[in-house]
């Protein structure tokens, strides 16, 4: 990321943390017309989306419905895959379930790969925010480490780990991992002199320093860099597991692309869609709260 | 007997790039137990630098710092420093902020009531209770300064160091600031070294006020005593002979024998 795009991503990260300041202040006055305000900016919101959908399946239909058509309509789709589209949580067999089964598996896989992510870039990105010289000397590594693609990783963690959900999980790893390291660096190194001279006067130990300082300081930099990184992972798990094989939904756009089911792929694309907004949307949610509360003054 | 903080003899360098900046030369100074101290001098003469040393923040190049006898080379609660930009950790409320002092430096000898009573005391002294569950960023700069010294005093420092404690305040917040630490002072009888570059300020609150010539290499200038009965009142002061008479000695020191010449930076 260069470093005005970083900014770019930090300001973004920082600005929703004002508004939400705001709010109480203005809670007691609104509450009269709260409920038409409400539905203003839903309408205001939701309406521009749906109506665009909307166009968008109907040019699809159009152009989908003539006789040599490569692609299926949206009408066929839903004739073809009702099952899938109506059923997530069905469970037919070990192989054979509802789709939102198979999120929920990769999200495991996620959840794990992520988290580990999450705990070693933050604390790694620490100690290099910490000293000038391992800034310097690993930025660039990292910089270039970073834009390996995800799935370029696999082949090498397939042969160390011997076993393919191990290597899904380390390829979420080592993609997510990147941003963390790096955000957290930036924040580390902007925590200002006056809060360490503040530890230093009240003799605060390494730990206490990195959970009562570094950690609140640093908290809009490090969200940036786990909102980056989720993002990141659900891209590399996608196609992780159509590599892997396994019963994630990466696998199972993959087994429906080898049994021509191309309709059961637009409805995983869908499944796969949301739950990438869902996640980066409650990444930033979490970021916003503790934004909330280490908002620099 | 001895002196309470003595300032030995130190020198103090800064070298970046290979070029060393010789910033304070020969300081010598000693200060008694329950005196207030201010240094003035012009921006850039190294005040600040000699606070940070006696704070422990920056280590001295040569020379020694002693406080009850006992060399200073590390920052610590002892020296409690009530930091020009007021320094509060803006994640924390302002009860929390003095909590963190608190909790740090009577771990292990206060319970966890008597360290609550004990932040609401310091709290109290700086009249800070009400807004306990403030956030830093929801109150004024006054009051932010006013909870930055509760904070220092929380640790009971044997010297309370102050950097430019007002210099980002209005006159009149300012002034209500000077009477709550001239009030904390007669109290307390704390031992307290403040940075200044306010003649009024520095006449009115302190028993001796140290004029730093300016830099490089800035020394101790001269040592004014300030004979003003305690306790001060600043409007009764406007036309006190000594007082005056003070006032004027510190402003012919800056502004005729030491005057600042920006092109020298």
């Amino acid at each position: 990321m260069t470093a005005t795009a970083r900014k770019a991503a930090i300001e973004a990260a920082g600005r929703p943390a004002k508004s939400g300041k705001v709010v109480p202040l203005g809670r007691a006055p609104a509450s009269g017309f709260d409920a038409g305000r409400t539905a203003a900016s839903l309408a205001r919101n939701v309406i521009p989306p749906v109506i665009v959908l909307l166009v968008l399946l109907a040019v699809w239909q159009v152009s989908c419905s003539g006789p040599g058509a490569s692609l299926p309509p949206p009408s066929q789709i839903w004739t073809d895959s009702y099952d899938l589209i109506a059923y997530p949580f069905f469970e037919y067999g070990s192989q054979d379930i509802g789709l939102a089964w198979r999120v929920l598996i990769s999200l495991e896989r996620v959840g794990i790969g992520f988290g580990l992510a999450a705990v070693v870039g933050v604390a790694i990105g620490a100690l290099i925010g910490q000293s000038v010289w391992a800034m310097r000397g690993l930025d660039p590594i990292f910089q270039i480490l970073r834009t390996v693609p995800p799935l370029a990783w696999l082949p090498l963690s397939l042969a160390a780990f011997q076993d393919s959900n191990p290597s899904a999980i380390f390829v979420i790893f080592i993609t997510s991992i990147w941003p963390v390291i790096i955000n957290t660096a930036v924040g580390v190194r902007n925590i200002p002199e006056d809060y360490r001279n503040v530890a230093r006067v009240l003799r605060l130990n390494q730990l206490e320093f990195f959970l009562r300082i570094m950690l609140p300081a640093a908290a809009p930099y490090i969200f940036t860099g786990l909102r980056i990184g989720v993002g990141l992972s659900w891209l590399a798990i996608v196609a992780a597991e159509m590599l892997t094989g396994g019963v994630g939904i990466g696998f199972f756009i993959w087994d429906a692309w080898n049994s021509s089911r191309l309709s059961d792929i637009i409805v995983a694309l869908v499944y796969i869609g949301v739950t990438g907004f869902v996640l980066d949307k409650l990444v930033a949610l979490l970021g916003r709260v503790v934004a909330r509360t280490s908002a620099a003054a | 007997m001895s002196a309470y903080l003595k300032i030995d003899h130190i020198d103090k360098s800064f070298e970046r790039g290979g070029v060393a900046t010789h910033v304070l030369a020969d300081i010598t100074l000693t200060i008694d137990k329950g005196e207030f101290v201010s240094i003035i001098g012009h921006s850039g003469c190294g005040k600040s630098t000699l606070l940070n040393l006696v704070a422990g923040l920056t280590p001295v190049t040569a020379g020694a710092i002693l406080l009850e006898g006992r060399e200073v080379n590390e920052p610590g609660p002892e020296r409690a420093v009530v930091f020009q930009n007021h320094s509060l950790l803006p994640w924390l409320s302002v009860y929390e902020n003095v909590n963190l002092a608190v909790s740090k430096v009577f771990a292990g000898r206060k319970s966890r009531a008597e360290r609550h009573t004990w932040v609401m005391h310091n709290l109290d002294l700086v009249q800070m209770a009400h807004a306990g569950d403030k956030r830093p960023a929801e109150i004024s700069g006054g009051m932010k300064q006013r909870v930055g010294i509760a904070r220092a005093l929380a640790m009971e420092p044997k010297i309370l160091l102050l950097d430019e404690p007002f210099g980002a305040l209005d006159a009149l917040t300012r002034a209500h600031l000077q009477d709550a630490v001239m009030d904390i002072h007669a109290r307390l009888g704390n031992t307290m070294i403040m940075i200044t570059h306010d003649v009024d300020e520095a006449v009115l609150l302190s028993d001796r006020i140290v004029m730093m010539t300016n830099g490089p290499a800035a020394h101790i200038g001269e040592v004014l005593d300030v004979p003003i009965p305690r306790p001060r009142d600043r409007i009764a002061l406007a036309s006190d002979r000594s007082y005056l008479r003070c006032r004027q000695a510190v402003l012919k020191f800056l502004y005729e024998r030491h005057r600042f010449v920006e092109a020298a930076e």
